[in-house]
């Protein structure tokens, strides 16, 4: 699979609006199988509404959207039913059912979808909760989880039907380090295993930098720069620049530095 | 001056758009659902049997104790008003005839309506707003499940098969409740009353009772699910959808109510 760079996500000249306020201004954007892709930008830069247009969940103004070779807003209801199973989403929140078990949770859309009977299912649910190392866990409920625990449980939920395309909205967002470093080595591991395409929304720049094959920087509605680590970390765009600058915040303080930046009126880095 | 009556003009047609359009999602729900009810096999979108039979046990036989204990209080309440206003004509023998036909065709579904939409309304509304809060049901949009169908349908079905089911036994206590207070002064026994009672009541009384049952059934679940779909504003929001729930549904339940006596009556 990575031989072949065949595109699992390509999204062209995509214009939405919210309201009156234009969201997304001619956005390119695209996606080889197997690849991990990070995206990142501000608040506000258009990276969760990139997400749902690409899940097809709202109507664009215009552009084009095709995964996995398919345009989302024209295919019908049983061929968007059909790429929706080959899709897994792991949402911010984790968005499990809170009136259903663990278990329950990661095994509704095979029963929804499949005609495997009540064995099988059970297995197939409890070997993707090991997978996220929640095994025994699926008679809790969810809010008897950690928000940790939520986000692999909500992990197992959207790897259960075997996805070829797997999107996370901010995986690590209020997660300690540890937790964070875990869920980055989880994504890492089911890429490597089950050659998955990924699409991970984050701020988090050490968990970028960790798992992205490439990353996109998204900046007012714009592609803004699409790269790997070493070419993001090497740009010299102002903006992907402020995006990193809490990293080189923290790399050289010199006490000249640091009064300068203290005293002096209009102090940017760079 | 003039600043002020133009904003409560434009509050006024901002309310109106709303109310419009929220009225319409309501019956695009009830036709979507009765949609994906009769085609959502070949869609693999099936409604299971034993969600249903979850929302008949949720919405009904859970509701049963306290329908049946205003029922009855309504009955006897219906007789100490009937028997003193119908003792200046000399006439309480008609209380038997007037409670009978004046609970089945109104009284009955009007109580069970309101328990109902007190328990059930806002019991969908909180499920589905905190759903939308919590982003489930977007979870269920991509991963192929149509929320209508999972979320609508279930307690819309089990609605319209539990009312009419609560509503027969409402029918019951509240003629027992009216016969427990009427048997002194009518000097007959609870069984002759009882049976008298029955002998009077046509199909056509049981029957409008019923018919207004199942509207008010379609009612609760809609109301509830339309507030619901539309919370904006976190745990706040989930609040508010369900206080209007009740109120929203009460206020159509006691409109439809009249307007089916009206048509039901010609």
């Amino acid at each position: 699979m990575h031989s072949n760079p065949e595109i699992v996500i390509d999204v062209k000249n995509l214009i939405t609006h919210y309201g009156q306020r234009k969201i997304l201004d001619d956005m390119d954007f695209s996606v080889r199988a197997g690849e991990i892709r990070v995206v990142m930008g501000g608040s506000g830069s258009g990276k969760s509404t990139l997400l749902w247009h690409i899940l097809g969940l709202y109507q664009p103004t215009s552009g084009n959207v095709e995964v996995l070779g398919q345009n989302i807003h024209t295919i019908s209801f049983n061929e968007q039913l059909a790429l929706k199973q080959n899709i897994g989403v792991s949402f911010q929140s984790g968005a499990l059912f809170s009136s259903m078990n663990v278990g329950e949770n990661v095994a509704l859309p095979l029963r929804e979808f499949t005609n495997l009977d009540e064995n099988t299912i059970r297995i197939i649910s409890r070997m993707k909760l090991e997978v996220v190392n929640l095994g025994g866990f699926h008679k809790l409920m969810p809010s008897q989880l950690s928000g940790g625990m939520i986000k692999r449980a909500a992990l197992a939920r959207a790897i259960v039907m075997d996805p070829k395309l797997l999107f996370f909205d901010e995986p690590s967002a209020g997660l300690d380090p540890v937790v964070a470093s875990e869920i980055d080595d989880l994504i890492l591991s089911l890429r490597n295993t089950m050659g998955m395409s990924m699409v991970v929304v984050t701020h988090e720049l050490d968990s970028a930098f960790k798992i992205a094959d490439r990353i996109t920087v998204l900046d007012q509605g714009k592609n803004l720069f699409t790269g790997t680590v070493d070419e993001i970390k090497a740009c010299k765009i102002k903006r992907v620049n402020d995006l990193l600058e809490r990293r080189s915040r923290h790399e050289t303080v010199t006490s000249e530095e640091y009064l300068r930046r203290l005293t002096q009126e209009n102090y940017t880095l760079s | 001056m003039f600043k002020f009556a133009f904003r409560q003009i434009e509050n006024l047609g901002m309310i109106s758009y709303q109310a419009i359009e929220r009225f319409g999602f309501a019956i695009r729900l009830f036709w979507d659902s009765f949609y994906w009810l009769i085609i959502g096999r070949q869609y693999k979108q099936r409604v299971r049997l034993h969600q249903i039979v979850e929302q008949v046990r949720i919405n009904g036989f859970d509701a049963l104790p306290i329908v049946l204990a205003l029922s009855f209080v309504v009955g006897m309440m219906l007789a100490i008003q009937l028997i003193y206003a119908l003792s200046e004509f000399g006439a309480e023998s008609e209380v038997l005839r007037a409670i009978a036909k004046s609970v089945t065709r109104e009284f009955a579904p009007l109580i069970t309506g309101v328990i109902v939409a007190g328990r059930s309304g806002a019991a969908i509304a909180a499920r589905i707003g905190s759903q939308v809060v919590s982003q489930e049901i977007d979870a269920l949009k991509v991963m192929g499940i149509v929320p209508v169908r999972y979320l609508v349908l279930p307690p819309l079905l089990g609605l319209m098969i539990s009312m009419p089911l609560l509503v027969v036994c409402s029918d019951f206590m509240s003629i027992l409740g009216g016969a427990v207070f009427s048997i002194g002064r009518l000097d007959m026994s609870i069984m002759a009353y009882l049976v008298e009672s029955l002998n009077i009541l046509l199909v056509t009384d049981i029957l409008q009772g019923l018919i207004k049952s199942v509207s008010f059934g379609i009612i609760i679940a809609l109301v509830g699910a339309t507030m619901g779909f539309h919370v904006t504003g976190g745990a706040e929001g989930v609040g508010k959808a369900t206080t209007s729930a009740v109120v929203i549904s009460i206020a159509f339940i006691v409109l439809v109510d009249m307007i089916a006596s009206y048509f039901l009556t010609q």
